[in-house]
């Protein structure tokens, strides 16, 4: 068997709020090139496992490596380096409403090269904005670089969004239900783009969603929590909707 | 039909009637101290009468109006240069008052004491202090409204960072960026407009400041209302005191015009 380099590997993560358990005993492994979606009712816990994966909040017990580096006790410069390798899309584009679109874009690069030169396109150095622009007209927005972030529709802002994860061309990137606030059309539109983008570049992706034909549809393999633990992990070949639906009990 | 209703006044508690009791025994504990008297109150009107009738009408004589204007356009330097400067340097150290951006908590809290004690000293006791530091003057009167502006601006725009957007810091937090990248190229841009607003309510509050300055010396209109009511001229005196509702009303106007077409309905 050809074993494949991980990328992403939980080994009994758990995590509580306060008193309050949110999952525990969560292991998994994820190979280079893998979509996984993880799938999961309101509230079980997808977002902060998510976010638990890279380093943004601490895990209460177990390990998380992520491109070979112990995410979970990184600090500091060693965190700031590890982050700089993967990217995020959330669920609200969060961009910075005042700023143009290229300066947003810009604002990707700052893990890898931080400092004065990436606050704003127009510091920016050539290869930055190039970089920019190159990842503004993979997601079809190049000629919308100068308009401010708050003047373009929801669609338009998730595309910036996602053009800022990967304008770093990331290892692995996170996405946390990115066309939850779209409408449907929007939405499928935006998750055509960023799986199409995500696979022409061979990249690692790991992304939260309520929906289960976009879990199966997006990606190679399932994961399910529910009730606080891992209740599924599979290949999204073996599984239908009717399995996954369960899963929302 | 039975009435169940509630009553319509709920007896007060022992604790709370001796909450109300103290409570309107220090109001006439505090007008007796701030000398109130009625007989005072019922006699003030013929005397402001009187004060009134050799007022007005104001004094428009050409010359004491340029040398007026010319006071007055000193006083907006003043609170402008001072607005400005205050509102600069208000920005790094509303950076250290700010909770959870870039500095550690003992940081936070020496820095919010000091700008407490700034804004406890009025602006005028800050003139004085100014006056023996630097002399007589605009200079002084400047310094006064830099400080006053400091302990103003360095508490609300921290409270302005604090209250941003955290959704955009998040994002670049993602990416691996410092900390002074995020609150640069996030936290900041959130919150420019409500950097605004608290900036042009500054710039009144400087233009009001600096019309009193001169009370003390320290530059400005002020000391034309002093030497107005010393010297008994009272129709100097009451062109002073229209010039300066005029320009601070006009300030306000300009400054609420401004917040809207800068801001407009975002806050």
């Amino acid at each position: 068997m050809v074993v494949s380099a991980v990328d992403i590997e939980a080994r009994s993560i758990a995590k509580t709020y306060g008193e309050t358990p949110v999952f525990a005993d969560v292991s998994f492994r994820l190979a280079r090139g893998e979509a996984v979606a993880l799938v999961g009712a309101n509230g079980a816990g997808k977002s902060t496992l998510l976010r638990c994966l890279m380093g943004l909040i601490p895990v209460s017990d177990g390990q998380v490596n992520l491109l070979g580096v112990v995410a979970n006790t990184a600090k500091g410069r060693a965190l700031r380096t590890l982050r700089a390798r993967v990217g995020l899309v959330s669920q609200k584009h969060n961009l910075v409403p005042r700023l143009s679109v290229l300066s947003n874009v810009v604002h990707g690069l700052l893990g890898k090269e931080p400092g004065i030169r990436h606050w704003n396109h127009a510091l920016a150095p050539k290869a930055s904005r190039d970089a920019a622009m190159s990842a503004l007209e993979k997601v079809g927005l190049a000629d919308y670089a100068m308009r401010r972030a708050d003047r373009l529709s929801g669609g338009q802002s998730q595309r910036v969004a996602i053009a800022r994860a990967i304008v770093s061309a990331p290892e692995v990137l996170f996405a946390d239900e990115p066309c939850a606030s779209l409408d449907p059309s929007a939405g499928e539109d935006v998750m055509d783009l960023f799986f199409r983008l995500v696979k022409d570049e061979g990249v690692t992706v790991i992304f939260t969603s309520h929906n289960v034909d976009h879990a199966l549809r997006y990606g190679d393999r399932i994961l399910g929590l529910a009730g606080g633990a891992l209740k599924l992990d599979a290949t999204a070949a073996s599984l239908n909707p009717t399995d996954l639906r369960e899963l929302y009990g | 039909m039975a009435d169940i209703s509630p009553t319509r006044f709920e007896r007060p508690t022992g604790l709370a009637f001796l909450g109300y009791a103290s409570g309107i025994i220090i109001i006439f504990w505090c007008l007796a101290g701030a000398g109130f008297s009625v007989d005072k109150v019922l006699s003030s009107p013929p005397r402001f009468a009187d004060f009134a009738s050799r007022a007005f009408p104001p004094n428009l004589d050409p010359q004491v109006l340029s040398r007026l204007g010319t006071k007055m356009v000193e006083t907006l330097q003043i609170a402008v240069a001072g607005a400005a400067i205050g509102v600069i340097l208000s920005l790094p150290v509303a950076l250290l008052a700010a909770r959870g951006l870039i500095a550690g908590p003992w940081i936070n809290h020496i820095t919010r004491t000091a700008l407490s004690f700034v804004r406890a000293v009025p602006d005028i006791a800050w003139a004085l202090v100014f006056v023996v530091a630097v002399g007589l003057g605009p200079f002084a009167g400047m310094l006064a409204i830099v400080v006053d502006t400091i302990g103003f601006c360095g508490r609300f725009f921290a409270d302005d960072m604090e209250g941003a957007e955290k959704g955009p810091a998040e994002a670049l937090t993602a990416t691996g960026a410092r900390k002074i990248d995020v609150v640069v190229c996030a936290t900041i841009p959130a919150a420019t407009p409500a950097f605004i607003s608290t900036s042009l309510y500054a710039l009144e509050k400087a233009v009001r400041s600096s019309t009193i300055l001169g009370l003390v010396g320290a530059g400005g209109i002020g000391i034309e209302l002093k030497v107005g009511f010393d010297l008994f001229d009272y129709p100097t005196a009451m062109t002073v005191i229209l010039m300066i509702a005029v320009v601070v009303i006009g300030i306000e106007q300009v400054s609420g015009w401004a917040r809207t077409r800068i801001i407009g309905e975002e806050r």
